[in-house]
Formats: structure tokens, C-alpha cells, sequence
């Protein structure tokens, strides 16, 4: 299961024939592996990693610090649930350290995240505060690096 | 001047040009080739170990090292042998750190060889044992292998070609140009030979780590080996380390201090700089080794599937990066076979022959590349197949 999944992650486009030869798994076990990785929510979703800045349409994002007030019985899942379901809230972690929540907003200006930060997150009770920063140049993401490396190259023939 | 007018000594026109030259003479003239003629890693090294090297220099470690190389490479290295294979090696007199096994395998041959001392090798086998054979002035014997037997090499073979002048075995599995990996029965039976007949054993394991499913024999841990063997192995191919240029050599004192006394004066010492990037790989532990493996053994199953797909007849490799497919079937010699795919179709693979002459009607392809190429590859030599056999047909 878990080659297949790694063989997943790299390339969510394999598909069950050709993961079966990678792994000389046959087919019908591979295709059951992932049928139960879905089910279960292991695998959670097929998406592609894009490189926004390439495009004009550029994207604006922010890493938000967020202190919070816990509240009793739900600690910080309540205000964490509250925040995420705002769909300019791209990825929330509860972290350790000087703040409790991190979370990556995604708008297109400047503005509308500002907007959003200002209007929607700080205003919130259990929030005591928010420190905003703009990302200014994506370098890896989610384990690829974004712009193009210039590979050394082999010699073509080496016996 | 030399009567014949040239300046070339007898020993060196002895041994015949690399027959693959004029392939790269021909690639160098062509775009969008796809390779499977590489004979590295696709990978660079781990970030960890390239970093080891710049701090290296950023602290000014620039000189010279012992001819034995660093102590602490030396020692981490004999806790390496301990705790992989069993076997406990004096650093300070029986470890050599060499300029790859490439070195170690003319220092060995070297040390041990005098004129017309035979030296029984499996055919085919890696390029550089029959020239380094013919420079130290001996003579090279080689044994036939083939596909049916998994290119192994048996006892009953070796034995067979024993002759009063038998001075050494040469062993290279995980194999290159083949893949074979040779199991701890027959090697077994091959160090009865060698103890029975009082022959040394090179035994080259640079690929020890790129296995598939099985289990890698050091030679040097079967038993009454160790005082026979010398044991050849390197960072090249697991740690994707290749352009360092650094390896070692094993084995009893007396030997180690015969290579040691050949180093000492053509080489004098392995690059400094490869010695703290390679005890840094050591010391890194083995998770990067064994994601590239596991990729490697992806890719190997891709590749074995989709040539014997084509009809190119391939038996399974459990080791190093390459699969040795049959072409007999097309009745083009290797040569042909490698130099009409290139200009046909543009991929360019080894052929056979350049390994011996048993590797001949295969040619040799490397699975150490990308996916998507080594798909792209296929799907041309399956072109190229299919056209030949049309044009057989008709």
C-alpha cells in the first residue's frame, strides 16, 4: 500500500496498469489498495501542483499568524473550524510558539486578502490578534521546487 | 624511435580502442536522443553529502591526506563491513581508500600479477579488467556466461580453465553489463575453487547496494575469504557519486600494502574534499539510498516488462541499473543493432559486445533515467523492432 501511495504522490496520473509493473503487484491488488486508500480518506484528493506566477493572473498569498483564545471543551477546534471553512483560507495548521493558528490566504490583490484578514479573521471573538505575511517569491511547494533547475549533464555513453 | 616508427609502446597497441567511440562521435552530431547508454546515477548526489564537500573547502581542507587515506573514513568504513557483512578489517592496514574501484581494480591486478600470470574472468564483464589485466602483464582468461544461466559464472567453468599460471579469479556482480547478482550457493562453490587451487579473488562490488529482492554476498565473508579476497567497492554508484571519484580497496595487509605502495607513488592520495563527502555519506544513514533504489527497482520492472514486450527477450536483472536484452532475434550483430537504432530512431544503448564476447547479440540499457524517457525509449525501440521484423518478412 504504502509504495503504491508514494508512487501516487509523485504522479497522481499513474495509472493502476502501469503502478502494477512498478511494483510487480498484479493489477487487481493495486486497483483494490487505492479503491480502500479513497475510501478511507488516505488518499484525499488528486490535484496539480501549478506554478500561478507564470501566468498574468499572478495570485496573492499570506502566511497569517493568528493568536487565539481557546475555549473550553473545544480548545482550538471550534475557532480553527471557523476559520477554514472561509474558502480564502487555503491551509490551517495549529502550531506551537508565539501564536496558535498559521494560516496560508489566498486572494488576488493585496486588498482582498488585507480585506479579508481585517474583515473576517480579526474581528472574530477568540481572536486576539493577527500578523500578516505576504509571500513574495514561491520557491518549493509541497516538496517541488517551482522554477526550473538546470540539470548537469551525463555523459551519454559511459560503459 | 621504435624501429615500427611509433612512439606507442607494444603493451598499449595490444589493447584494442573502445569500440564505442565512433557512437559517440555519431551522438555528438545528433539532438533528442534519449540514452540508455549511461553508465551513473540520473540522481546527484544527496544534498547532505554535496554540502559536506563545501564545507569542507569552506574550512580549508585542501591538502594532502594520508596515501591510506583519512583514518576517519577508514575506521567508519571498517565499522561499515562489520556491521553489513560481518567482516572486521584493520583500518590502519587493510582499508585503502582509492580514486574509485576503477584504481582499485589496476592497483589489485597490479600488486598481485607477474608476466604471464593468468587471471580467469566471466564474459561478458565490466570494460577495464582485460586492459588492466594486459598492463600489468598478464593474461586474461575468460569464461563464458549466458542468459540461460542468468550470467553466472560456475565453479565447474572456472576450474576447468585453471592452469599451473592461474593467479586470480575476477568477480564483478551485481554485474554490469548484465545485472545478475550471484547467489551465496554458487559463490560458495566458487571459493572452494579458490581456497583448492590458492587463487586470490577480485571481487568487485561496486553495485553491492543496487539490488532487487535479494540478498548481496560479500565475497569476503564466506568462509577462509577473507585472506583471499580483495574486496573492491565505492560511493559512486549508491550515494550517485560518480564525478567524486572515490572508493576503497580491502584486504589482507600484506596486499593492501602492495596497492598502498602503487597508490602511494602514481596517486599518492584520493581527493580530499571525496573523503570528507564520502565519510559524511556514511555517517548520513541509508534513507536517501534506499528511496533511489526503490525507484530504481520501479523503473527496472518497467523496463524488463516493456522490452520483452517488444520481443526483445530479457531476463530479470536483481542488480545495478542495467537489463542486457537478446537482439538475436532481429539477426543484426549488436553493433548494428545499437547504431541503427541511434540513427533511426535516436536512442542510443550499448552494445554487447563491447563487453566480451559473450555479451554479444545484447545490447546493454540502463534503467538510471527518468521515467517518462525510459517510456519514450520503449515505445522508439518498438518502432524499430517492428519495422525490422517487417522488412525480415517480406
Amino acid at each position: 500500500m504504502k509504495e503504491i501511495l508514494r508512487i501516487l504522490e509523485r504522479d497522481a496520473r499513474k495509472t493502476p496498469q502501469k503502478i502494477a509493473t512498478m511494483t510487480g503487484k498484479p493489477l487487481s491488488r493495486v486497483k483494490e489498495a487505492i479503491k480502500k486508500a479513497e475510501e478511507e480518506r488516505i488518499i484525499v484528493k488528486y490535484k496539480t501542483v501549478i506554478n500561478w506566477d507564470k501566468l498574468e493572473e499572478e495570485k496573492v498569498q499570506a502566511l497569517v499568524e493568528v493568536k487565539v483564545v481557546p475555549q473550553r471543551d473545544v480548545g482550538f477546534d471550534a475557532i480553527a473550524e471557523r476559520i477554514y471553512r472561509f474558502p480564502e483560507a487555503r491551509s490551517v495548521y495549529l502550531v506551537s510558539g508565539t501564536y496558535d493558528l498559521a494560516v496560508l490566504v489566498v486572494g488576488s490583490t493585496m486588498q482582498e486578502v488585507a480585506g479579508f484578514v481585517s474583515q473576517k479573521l480579526a474581528p472574530l471573538e477568540s481572536v486576539q490578534g493577527t500578523v500578516t505575511h505576504f509571500l513574495l517569491k514561491r520557491y518549493k511547494e509541497d516538496g517541488e521546487i517551482l522554477g526550473v533547475e538546470e540539470q548537469p549533464k551525463r555523459e551519454p555513453l559511459m560503459p | 624511435m621504435h624501429p615500427e616508427g611509433s612512439p606507442i609502446s607494444q603493451r598499449i597497441r595490444e589493447i584494442p580502442p573502445s569500440g564505442i567511440r565512433r557512437f559517440f562521435d555519431l551522438l555528438a552530431s545528433m539532438e533528442g536522443v534519449i540514452s540508455l547508454g549511461v553508465g551513473e546515477p540520473d540522481f546527484v548526489t544527496p544534498w547532505r553529502i554535496r554540502e559536506a564537500g563545501i564545507y569542507s573547502l569552506e574550512k580549508g581542507y585542501t591538502s594532502y591526506t594520508s596515501n591510506y587515506g583519512l583514518l576517519e573514513l577508514r575506521e567508519e568504513l571498517a565499522a561499515y563491513l562489520a556491521g553489513r557483512y560481518g567482516i572486521s578489517y584493520n583500518p590502519h592496514r587493510e582499508l585503502l581508500i582509492t580514486v574509485g574501484v576503477s584504481e582499485g581494480v589496476d592497483l589489485a591486478l597490479r600488486a598481485i600479477i607477474d608476466p604471464q600470470d593468468e587471471v580467469i574472468v566471466h564474459d561478458p564483464s565490466y570494460v577495464s579488467y582485460m586492459p588492466c589485466t594486459v598492463l600489468a602483464g598478464g593474461v586474461f582468461v575468460p569464461v563464458p556466461t549466458n542468459m540461460e544461466n542468468d550470467f553466472w559464472v560456475s565453479a565447474r567453468d572456472i576450474e576447468r580453465r585453471i592452469t599451473p599460471r592461474t593467479k586470480a579469479i575476477i568477480l564483478g556482480y551485481p554485474n554490469n553489463p548484465t545485472g545478475a547478482v550471484m547467489e551465496r550457493e554458487e559463490l560458495v562453490k566458487i571459493a572452494e575453487v579458490a581456497r583448492r587451487h590458492n587463487l586470490i579473488v577480485l571481487s568487485d562490488e561496486i553495485y553491492e547496494r543496487l539490488v532487487y529482492g535479494v540478498e548481496h554476498t560479500c565475497f569476503a565473508s564466506l568462509p577462509g575469504m577473507r585472506e583471499r579476497t580483495i574486496l573492491l567497492g565505492g560511493f559512486s554508484k549508491a550515494y550517485a557519486m560518480t564525478g567524486w571519484r572515490i572508493g576503497y580497496a580491502v584486504a589482507r595487509e600484506e596486499i593492501i600494502e602492495a596497492m598502498a605502495r602503487i597508490h602511494q607513488y602514481t596517486m599518492l592520495c584520493a581527493p580530499r574534499i571525496a573523503q570528507m563527502a564520502a565519510l559524511e555519506a556514511l555517517r548520513a544513514g541509508d534513507d536517501e539510498v534506499e528511496e533511489m533504489v526503490a525507484e530504481y527497482d520501479q523503473r527496472r520492472r518497467i523496463m524488463v516488462k516493456g522490452l520483452n514486450d517488444i520481443g526483445l527477450a530479457c531476463f530479470e536483472p536483481k542488480g545495478a541499473f542495467y537489463t542486457f536484452p537478446s537482439v538475436k532475434g532481429t539477426e543484426l550483430s549488436s553493433e548494428e543493432f545499437a547504431e541503427r537504432l541511434l540513427i533511426e530512431e535516436k536512442v542510443a544503448v550499448i552494445p554487447g559486445s563491447t563487453f566480451g564476447q559473450c555479451g554479444e547479440g545484447h545490447v546493454r540499457c540502463c534503467y538510471a533515467t527518468s521515467l517518462a524517457e525510459i517510456e519514450e525509449a520503449l515505445e522508439r525501440m518498438g518502432r524499430f523492432v517492428r519495422r525490422l521484423r517487417r522488412h525480415r518478412t517480406k
